[in-house]
């Protein structure tokens, strides 16, 4: 499952094995690019004052003729200062920065899914279906959210541009799982009360705050504590009396 | 996807790193002491930093392979070369893997093969299975090795179909059929280090991996063509030969190219009496295993515009076809009736030009009491003899030799442009390039090669300047340095307006510099030249006098001769022209005589380092053409000048007795060690089409129309419909 906007859609299994023909499998992204009005090599696209200072900074991490190990940071910058998502003017900048043949930067730009090469809307909600998530009901919060923002399908973008939702693979916070990412936050601990909560707030333009939803702190446990609950002894208590 | 071979063995990483920042792609290492290891019980000695797979070769047990090649980086992502060592836990990729000394290696056991099973399963499950309707049936590496690796039924029956892949438009030559791709990167690897095209790189990850650039964008190389004999399965294949012929019905006959000067080996496919495609051989001193795009694809132009009987040009100035004897005849009377004498008889030969027809023609004219053998070089330069001479063979010869080239550590070209006048050649300054710390400067117009250069200038003076030692920067340093640095100068020089002053400059120079250039073990000035007949037309003297070259001539004989300039050709003189086509040459004759093609007669060549090589006749030629050298002969028995020989044997006696070395084929005789005398613009403007093969090439007339004139049009119906032959 590649964590990329716009899903090419499934085709269902054959129900019967025809000798004469195989049904092809496609990706579910488009590994090459094709001109389109909004994403074509015309459209220029440099990095802003600010920018520029960072990828500059970025670059003096690297030794002169190793400038192209800095192809991911910058991508992702340029895919920061290009409203969330990287198009072929971006990596077409990146090579020429680091002065490399632009094909190097396209394999990285379509080997690493969270580089989005395809518009995204205002706030990217990236809902984890992985296992551990899947197991505490991530299917439940992947259908809420699709219904909750009008009926879209994983990978669609709302009609009035404010929300992206995509399935992505674990995002390292199974301990609270289920939860989504919206944008750089994660929402954690999620029901469909609290993801549909989210989605408003992120709709009236607020930011809610990230984390838990559950209410408990962190990864603690949500029944309490169980170990480690008395009070720490401070330094020196139980030493020799001479370290006391 | 590239592996980054490691270069720790480099003497020189140090300067290395100062100097490249392109340059790391991979290294070869320099040979070390020998190790020993044990492949299926037998003992081998390889050299140490060998991979398993050639130590494994070495000791005569194959390993399947799809990714390895001997000449690219090592990748190690197809995992068919799986073999089994003794204490590892896992198969071993045999490419990736050192062979170390004491291994010990199976190849051939029940886990071996039970890992290759699976490696195949896997291709297997993804691969259409389209054999019967794929290019590459028959010579194709996953055809030959699912014959023994191969399961005869699936396992996957729970995958929803087969990766379907988009097929990538990558120009007038290279036809693809993505589906059938394995991801073995040869194609990759073979585009981005040794054509130096780096467009060409895999996009996406896992089973979505695909080849391709990613935008829309032809494959803009002269050495393209070789991506599809590195492809092991039928993912490139060639468009003009798409659906055309399949291998088995192939006769294949070991040849000679002469559309450039380098002499590439050649392996012809014939089928009946034509020419149905034509594949690189490998000679690591000449072109590796590589060949250009003209190379490989011109012959369809052997197919068009072909001279089949001979023509005698009537009153009303139309050609009418006559039989051998008439048009002999017409040339005898012609000859008679303008009256020419001595320097007035004329004779220029072409780029194409075979070596023993050479002979026999300068005998003839030689014993018509005429010395005026002039060659169709451009420029004011066209009847005199040529500013370099052709006394010293080293004055006109690339005397470091091809594969010399790599060992030269400061390349300094002059008016040359070798990526389109020697495209192999090209790739091996590429190589060193990457691999070494190799400077290249050059003197003419810009150019686009595949490495970094020094722009020194563009006119005589530039160079000039640079020889007086008054230009400073990176590449002046290091060419002062130089151990052994290396002059390339193009054989357009010669023709060019400054020519004799260059070569003038060059050889003071070269003299100046006393042992640095030109010693006992380096010969670093060299003249590239890009037409095949020349190196053997200096060779065998075919030169006009100095008196020759004033003379007015009345007889004009052109050898080939297509390149000649109209305008030299006085309006009263006889012409006959002698060749395969009717272009520019026969368009000025009087007569035409229908000649052989190089791949319809045994000739030699020699190619600009001066090594002289057997081309070997493929096809018949077509309707009543005969062999170009029987053709002058007969010719001079009609003119009452017999000349002294009745076969092929006795001309290649007669060369023999002008230069040993002609017929000492495939070797290579050291030149001299003098330098007797020695914008410049390149005069190859368009690498596609440089003589009349190639102009009567359909093919090479697309990639014209792609990559000179970059016409945007639709490649798609080339090579679908079937070509008309002549025969
Ligand atoms: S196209 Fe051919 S050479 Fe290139 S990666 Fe695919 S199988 Fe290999
Ligand atoms: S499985 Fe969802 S975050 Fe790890
Ligand atoms: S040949 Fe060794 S992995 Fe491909």
């Amino acid at each position: 499952m590649l964590r990329l906007p716009r899903r090419l859609p499934r085709l269902s299994p054959p129900s019967s094995r025809l000798i004469s023909s195989t049904a092809p499998k496609r990706s579910d992204a488009l590994f090459i690019h094709r001109d389109t009005p909004y994403n074509n090599p015309e459209i220029a696209f440099k990095f802003d004052a600010q920018n520029l200072k960072r990828a500059q900074e970025i670059i003096s991490h690297y030794p002169p003729q190793y400038k192209k190990a800095a192809t991911i940071p910058l991508l992702d910058l340029g895919q920061r200062q290009n409203k969330g998502w990287t198009s072929i003017s971006v990596m077409n900048y990146v090579a020429e920065l680091l002065e490399m043949p632009p094909m190097r930067v396209y394999e990285v730009a379509t080997f690493y899914t969270m580089f989005n090469r395809e518009p995204i809307g205002t706030n990217f909600v990236q809902v984890c279906t992985t296992t551990p998530c899947m197991l505490r009901g991530s299917t439940d919060i992947l259908n809420t959210t699709c219904a909750h923002l009008g009926g879209l399908k994983p990978g669609e973008t709302t009609k009035d541009g404010k929300f992206t939702v995509i399935e992505v693979e674990c995002q390292g916070a199974c301990s609270n799982a289920p939860m989504m990412a919206v944008n750089d936050d994660f929402y954690e601990d999620l029901t469909p009360e609290t993801t549909k909560k989210i989605l408003d707030a992120f709709a009236k333009g607020e930011k809610p705050k990230p984390g838990p939803q559950s209410g408990r702190k962190t990864s603690e446990n949500s029944a309490g504590l169980t170990a480690l609950t008395t009070k720490p002894y401070g330094p020196g208590e139980f030493c020799q009396p001479e370290f006391q | 996807m590239l592996r980054i071979v490691a270069s720790a063995s480099r003497p020189s990483s140090v300067s290395l790193l100062s100097v490249a920042h392109r340059r790391n792609l991979s290294s070869t290492s320099a040979r070390q002491a020998d190790i020993t290891l044990t492949v299926d019980g037998k003992e081998v000695t390889v050299p140490q930093g060998s991979a398993l797979i050639q130590a494994c070769e070495a000791a005569g047990s194959p390993i399947p392979r799809f990714c390895y090649h001997d000449r690219l980086a090592i990748a190690g992502n197809c995992r068919m070369c799986l073999v089994e060592v003794a204490r590892s836990p896992k198969p071993v990729a045999s490419c990736a893997a050192p062979a170390m000394p004491g291994a010990v290696v199976f190849t051939n056991t029940p886990l071996v093969h039970e890992a290759r099973e699976g490696v195949m399963e896997f291709l297997l499950s993804n691969h259409p299975l389209d054999c019967p309707i794929c290019d590459q049936g028959g010579e194709c590496d996953l055809q030959d090795q699912s014959i023994r690796y191969g399961s005869d039924r699936t396992r996957f029956h729970e995958i929803a179909g087969k990766r379907a892949v988009s097929n990538k438009d990558l120009g007038p030559i290279v036809k693809t059929s993505m589906n059938r791709c394995i991801q073995c990167t040869r194609c990759v690897r073979f585009a981005n280090e040794v054509a130096g095209v780096e467009d060409l790189g895999t996009t996406g990850r896992g089973n979505d991996l695909q080849i391709g650039m990613y935008v829309e964008k032809m494959m803009d190389s002269e050495l393209s063509g070789n991506v599809i004999d590195l492809c092991p399965v039928g993912a490139l294949t060639s468009k003009p030969y798409a659906m055309q012929a399949r291998p088995w019905e192939l006769k294949t006959t070991e040849s000679v190219d002469v559309l450039d000067a380098l002499g590439s080996n050649i392996r012809v496919d014939s089928r009946g009496v034509q020419v149905m495609r034509v594949q690189p051989r490998t000679n690591d001193n000449v072109n590796e295993e590589w060949i250009s795009d003209k190379t490989r694809y011109a012959y369809d132009g052997l197919r068009f515009q072909r001279l089949t009987t001979p023509l005698i040009k009537g009153p009303d100035n139309r050609f009418v076809t006559a039989s051998w004897p008439d048009a002999l005849a017409a040339i005898a009377a012609g000859l008679n009736q303008t009256g020419a004498k001595g320097n007035e008889i004329k004779a220029i030969a072409g780029h194409l030009a075979d070596t023993e027809t050479l002979v026999v023609l300068k005998d003839l004219i030689n014993r018509l009491g005429s010395d005026n053998l002039a060659s169709d070089l451009e420029g004011k330069y066209g009847n005199a003899p040529p500013v370099h001479g052709i006394d010293v063979r080293s004055n006109y010869s690339f005397n470091s030799t091809i594969a010399g080239v790599e060992s030269a550590d400061a390349i300094l070209l002059v008016g040359t442009n070798p990526r389109h006048e020697a495209a192999v050649l090209n790739s091996r300054i590429r190589k060193s390039w990457l691999h070494t710390d190799l400077v290249v400067g050059m003197v003419g117009t810009r150019a686009d090669t595949t490495y970094g250069f020094e722009h020194l200038g563009e006119d005589a003076k530039a160079l000039e300047k640079f020889l007086s030692g008054k230009v400073k920067g990176e590449f002046a340093e290091r060419w002062a340095q130089a151990k052994r640095p290396l002059i390339m100068v193009g054989s357009s020089m010669a023709e060019h307006a400054d020519g004799e002053a260059v070569f003038g400059m060059l050889a003071r120079y070269v003299a100046a510099t006393g042992e640095r250039i030109v010693r006992e073990d380096w010969n670093g000035f060299n003249v590239l030249q890009r037409v095949a007949s020349r190196p053997a037309l200096y060779e065998t003297g075919f030169v006009p006098s100095r008196a020759a070259t004033s003379t007015t001539p009345k007889f004009i004989f052109l050898l080939n001769a297509d390149e000649v300039d109209p305008a030299s050709i006085p309006a009263d003189a006889f012409v006959v022209y002698q060749g395969h086509h009717g272009d520019r040459g026969a368009a000025l004759a009087d007569v035409c005589l229908p000649g052989c093609a190089y791949t319809e007669k045994s000739s030699t060549w020699v190619n600009t380092e001066g090594r002289s090589q057997l081309g070997r006749a493929a096809v018949p030629p077509p309707g009543a053409a005969r062999e170009d050298w029987k053709i002058v002969r007969a010719l001079s028995e009609v003119l009452g000048v017999d000349l002294p020989y009745e076969d092929l044997v006795g001309v290649r006696d007669r060369m023999w007795a002008i230069s040993p070395s002609l017929v000492r084929w495939d070797g290579l005789e050291g030149t001299s060690l003098e330098v007797a005398k020695a914008g410049l613009g390149s005069l190859m403007s368009n690498f596609y089409q440089t003589d009349v093969v190639s102009r009567a090439s359909v093919t090479m007339a697309q990639c014209t129309r792609a990559f000179v004139t970059r016409e945007k049009t639709s490649l798609e119906g080339l090579g679908k419909e079937p070509l008309q032959a002549h025969a």
